[in-house]
């Protein structure tokens, strides 16, 4: 089948699709893949670098009339026109918000898969887009701050001064959240960090910010994604974006909740109350915004010197690394879909990871997918929950009672016993627990050392067919001289094979 | 020279040598426990076993003064040559081994300790040296049998240990039915025998014990087949404390004490090596000890879909490790079977000399030997402090940036954890996945030893880097330039 990546024609756009290295991948699983003129030229891929085996360069046209087309953005009506009847159609395309579109694919009687409606499942994370974006996007806002900003983000003290660490404030811990936290506490910043999910605050504290926790009850996400809070929520966590925006230098807002409107967590009042020189990075402002005052795609002032960083295109802003991601998990797409590696699609709605994503096939509208469980699947939870026993805790009773048993029996027992076996019981019984505290706090990396040195002590078995070599028994003296044979091997070479063991180890 | 080995102190002398030589037995196992003090414990070693040889031969040479003996000089000469044939294979296979092929060594070694055992007990039956009557006549005959008893089991259960390890044999578990009723009736069979033997001091009396010889090896051989390769460094240390045993129980026959001192000392020794490995794969003692474990749980077969995993490049990898501050590498059984500790060696060399901070976490069961994995890295030349145990490892994972998974796999398997049905689960492992990125290192997508799956390939942080381990290292190195 032919994979075709169009140029995107959404103002602005600098992505492709594909990246010459992924589309090799393509042509690996057994796809012919036809490139539009000039669809990497923003994203510093030119034509030229498509020149690879499996690999072609065409005009519009023939690329929207392959039997798969692939591209970043939703397609425009012209496009979605161009596709062929049966064709697969893959981009981002927010079937949550944008029903018309998904109505115009079921119409126009494509099968369309959209990569931003991967279901938030651990395997499906190789397709996920929305990760994969959202990486890039965190680390640009960080650096988008940065270049607003009048000063450093790391603290010093120079000759001229001392100058504090600034203070970068994030809000949600999602992947852009979290890529964010990174960026800006590798740039020396301190970093704190709020989300309404509190299971992420571990994953907060693991890329070394502080995780800001507000006095209420938080819920454990089902799906992945965080749901939009309850009023009296809402209002236990407003003070704190207050107090925390206040102090901070650079607020990034991340907050975004699937199919519906971003929730505004900081409003004018706060804002008007940010230290002139403050920048407020809102990476929601494309559905709304989480900040009074965002304009999307814009970067604004406001009467107090506070800049508001809207841009909706912070991962197209680092092209080259994010088309090349994206175009890994639209492979990685592909490679699910091709289970023979034969260039043939083959979806299975079996699939949680297929179903999901597919909003629309053969004229019927499949859009939206039933629900996916993230956390523990059901099956596992139906299974009976394992009841472990708690150990009994043991009688000290019962063991005094035991041991006072066994030296009774032991004491009749050697009452009746010669003398001569009671001596070499005694030795015996000593031995034992010599070698048991002896062992006891062995250092673990000298267990093969330790074993092949005991190996050559139980060669002492020698000793024994010493002692029998000399009896006029021919039989006798036979096995004695085998038996003193073997335990020799067992002592040279125990002992010289140990030797060359502790050679070895070394100190730096 | 007759009045000096004739003399009563001789005798006395002996038995100090004797038990001085134990004592140097308990120093050089006291000695081997910690690094700074090995070599010393193992010179220990040597001279205790040099004190008690010559100590031995002197008591040869006394007794070959009483009836029934050869003449001294016939009796010297064998010894000689025997030891020296012995001595020279010992030697040369010591010098030649490789270091991935110690397990197979020092199986086959636990194997002659056995053997020479049951030579030892057979013998002490023919001769039983001193007049014995009555109830130390059957006192004789008890400790004789239960010589045998356990030198043939370590006899056969190291031959069948040394083929697995060396891939001779399947590695697989033997599963006959009720093999547990088996081995207990082989037990019950050789109790009944015992009695028997007790009773006879006919010549007739050595069916019975040639009858539990046989049942004995046939259950030494039955208990290690049962036990899958995985779980070979647990038996080597089980079957090194029955040689133990046998030793032990050879010093009782022939009144030695110092073959019952050093026996003990051995057995104990191996049964807390054992128990160590028990705890670590969360295994019961007991069952252990009676062989026959580790396959109970018939391997769940059930698939399940963990979905995709990643792959990734030599080239990647090695992008990754130069920007990484701390890097932890795994090793496991399949980098002694790539023979991949030198470039492993040679990259931690680099990556350390670029500021890295490279350190190794060992899983107690790594590999096939108990310090397996220890022995390989030293014998490439890595410091022995950045190779650290699983406990000390563990809590870090969660701040390292990279772990190298190599050659591992049930012993970095989250399942353990995760899975109440998995075969594995409650054993703890290397928590790697907590780490943020896992590479690992594999042939295939097969699974480990232990037969399951291991959903960490299927991790968002885990990448799969497929071939032969060594090959992939030197690449690594390659690109590390």
């Amino acid at each position: 089948m032919r994979i075709g990546i169009p140029r995107e024609t959404k103002q602005g756009e600098t992505l492709v699709a594909a990246t010459p290295a992924t589309a090799a991948m393509l042509v690996k699983l057994g796809y012919e893949v036809v490139v539009e003129a000039g669809a990497g030229a923003h994203a510093d891929q030119p034509d030229t670098g498509y020149s690879i085996p499996g690999v072609t360069v065409a005009d519009a046209a023939t690329v929207w009339a392959s039997d798969v087309v692939a591209k970043v953005n939703a397609p425009s009506d012209d496009e979605i026109a161009m596709l062929r009847p049966g064709a697969i159609f893959i981009s981002m395309m927010a079937p949550g918000r944008s029903p018309e579109l998904v109505e115009k694919l079921r119409a126009a009687g494509v099968t369309a898969l959209a990569l931003d409606a991967v279901p938030r499942i651990s395997r499906a994370q190789a397709l996920d887009v929305l990760s994969s974006m959202a990486n890039v996007a965190g680390y640009r806002a960080v650096v988008e701050a940065a270049h607003a900003f009048g000063r450093q983000f790391t603290g010093q003290v120079t000759a001229a001064g001392k100058v504090p660490p600034a203070r970068v404030f994030v809000v949600g811990a999602g992947v852009a959240g979290l890529a964010a936290i990174g960026a800006a506490g590798s740039m020396g910043a301190i970093v704190r960090a709020f989300d309404v999910r509190p299971e992420v605050a571990e994953q907060v504290k693991s890329m070394g910010a502080e995780f800001v926790f507000v006095d209420m009850e938080q819920e454990v996400s089902k799906d992945g994604y965080a749901k939009e809070m309850t009023a009296e929520q809402v209002a236990a966590t407003a003070a704190m974006y207050d107090a925390e925006a206040r102090a901070a230098d650079i607020v990034i807002t991340t907050a975004l909740i699937p199919g519906r409107p971003a929730p505004t967590l900081l409003t004018a009042e706060t804002v008007a109350a940010m230290r002139p020189g403050s920048v407020i990075v809102d990476m929601a402002a494309a559905n709304g915004g989480n900040v009074v005052g965002t304009v999307a795609g814009e970067k604004v002032s406001t009467s107090n010197q506070v800049t508001i960083i809207g841009y909706t295109d912070l991962a197209s802003r680092l092209a080259g690394q994010t088309s090349q991601l994206y175009g890994t998990n639209v492979v990685n797409l592909f490679k699910l879909l091709t289970p023979g590696k034969d260039g043939v699609v083959v979806l299975d709605f079996e699939d949680v990871v297929q179903r999901g994503m597919t909003v629309a096939k053969d004229g019927e509208l499949l859009w939206p997918p039933p629900p996916v469980q993230v956390s523990a699947a059901p099956a596992a939870a139906q299974s009976a929950p394992v009841v472990k026993e708690p150990p009994k805790p043991k009688n000290p009773k019962v063991a005094m009672y035991r041991a006072a048993v066994g030296a009774v029996l032991f004491g009749l027992m050697a009452a009746y016993s010669p003398s001569q076996l009671l001596g070499h019981f005694t030795v015996f019984a000593l031995a034992i627990f010599v070698g048991y505290y002896v062992i006891s706090n062995v250092a673990h990396a000298l267990h093969t050392p330790l074993m092949a040195e005991t190996n050559a002590i139980s060669g002492i078995i020698l000793v024994g067919g010493l002692l029998q070599i000399g009896r006029t028994n021919d039989v006798v003296t036979a096995l004695a001289v085998v038996a003193v044979l073997v335990a020799s091997i067992n002592i040279f070479g125990g002992f010289l094979v140990t030797l060359r063991m502790l050679e070895m180890f070394r100190k730096d | 020279m007759n009045d000096f080995l004739a003399s009563e102190q001789l005798a006395g002398v002996i038995q100090a040598a004797y038990i001085i030589a134990g004592v140097l037995f308990i120093f050089a196992l006291a000695g081997l426990s910690k690094h700074e003090t090995a070599k010393r414990g193992n010179l220990f070693g040597m001279a205790g076993m040099g004190l008690a040889l010559v100590a031995t031969i002197v008591l040869v040479a006394k007794n070959s003064t009483g009836a029934g003996q050869r003449p001294l000089a016939v009796t010297l000469a064998l010894i000689v040559v025997a030891m020296a044939i012995g001595g020279a294979i010992g030697a040369w296979r010591a010098r030649t081994v490789e270091m991935t092929g110690m397990p197979e060594l020092v199986a086959m070694l636990h194997s002659f300790v056995g053997v020479a055992a049951v030579l030892v007990g057979y013998n002490s039956y023919l001769e039983p040296g001193l007049e014995n009557t009555g109830s130390l006549a059957s006192i004789h005959s008890a400790e004789v049998f239960l010589g045998v008893f356990i030198g043939a089991v370590t006899f056969t259960g190291s031959i069948v240990a040394y083929l697995k390890l060396s891939a001779k044999m399947k590695s697989s578990p033997l599963v006959l039915p009720q093999r547990h009723k088996l081995n207990a009736a082989i037990l019950l069979v050789s109790a009944v025998l015992l009695v028997w033997f007790m009773g006879n001091h006919e010549s007739s009396a050595i069916i019975p014990l040639l009858i539990m010889t046989a049942l004995a090896l046939f259950l030494g051989f039955h208990l290690v087949a049962a036990i899958g390769g995985g779980d070979m460094p647990v038996v080597v240390s089980m079957l090194n404390s029955y040689s133990g045993w046998a030793a032990a129980a050879a010093g009782f026959m022939l009144n030695n004490d110092l073959l019952i001192i050093t026996g003990s000392l051995v057995g104990a020794s191996g049964a807390i090596l054992s128990y160590i490995m028990c705890k670590a794969m969360n295994r019961s003692f007991f069952s252990v000890i009676a062989g026959g474990f580790g396959s109970d749980g018939a391997v769940s077969g059930e698939v399940k879909d963990y979905g995709d995993h990643r792959e990734t490049t030599a080239a990647e990898v090695a992008e990754m490790l130069s920007n990484a501050h701390s890097v932890v590498i795994t090793p496991g059984y399949g980098m002694a079977v790539a023979q991949a500790q030198y470039p492993v060696a040679e990259m931690t060399a680099k990556l350390r000399a670029r500021g890295v901070n490279v350190r190794f976490g060992i899983h107690p069961v790594a590999g096939r030997l108990p310090g397996h994995m220890n022995v390989l890295l030293a014998e490439a030349k890595v410091p022995y402090d950045i190779v650290l145990e699983m406990d000390e490892i563990n809590e870090d994972f969660p701040e390292t940036d990279v772990v190298l998974v190599i050659g591992a796999n049930d012993t970095v398997n989250p399942a353990a954890y995760d899975d109440p049905s998995s075969p594995i689960a409650g054993m703890p492992v290397l928590e790697v996945w907590k780490a943020h990125e896992v590479v690992i290192f594999k042939r295939s997508m097969a699974t480990g030893y232990a037969g399951v799956q291991n959903p960490l390939f299927f991790k968002d942080n885990s990448m799969m880097l497929f071939g032969d381990a060594k090959e992939r290292v030197d690449d690594i190195v390659r690109a590390l330039g």
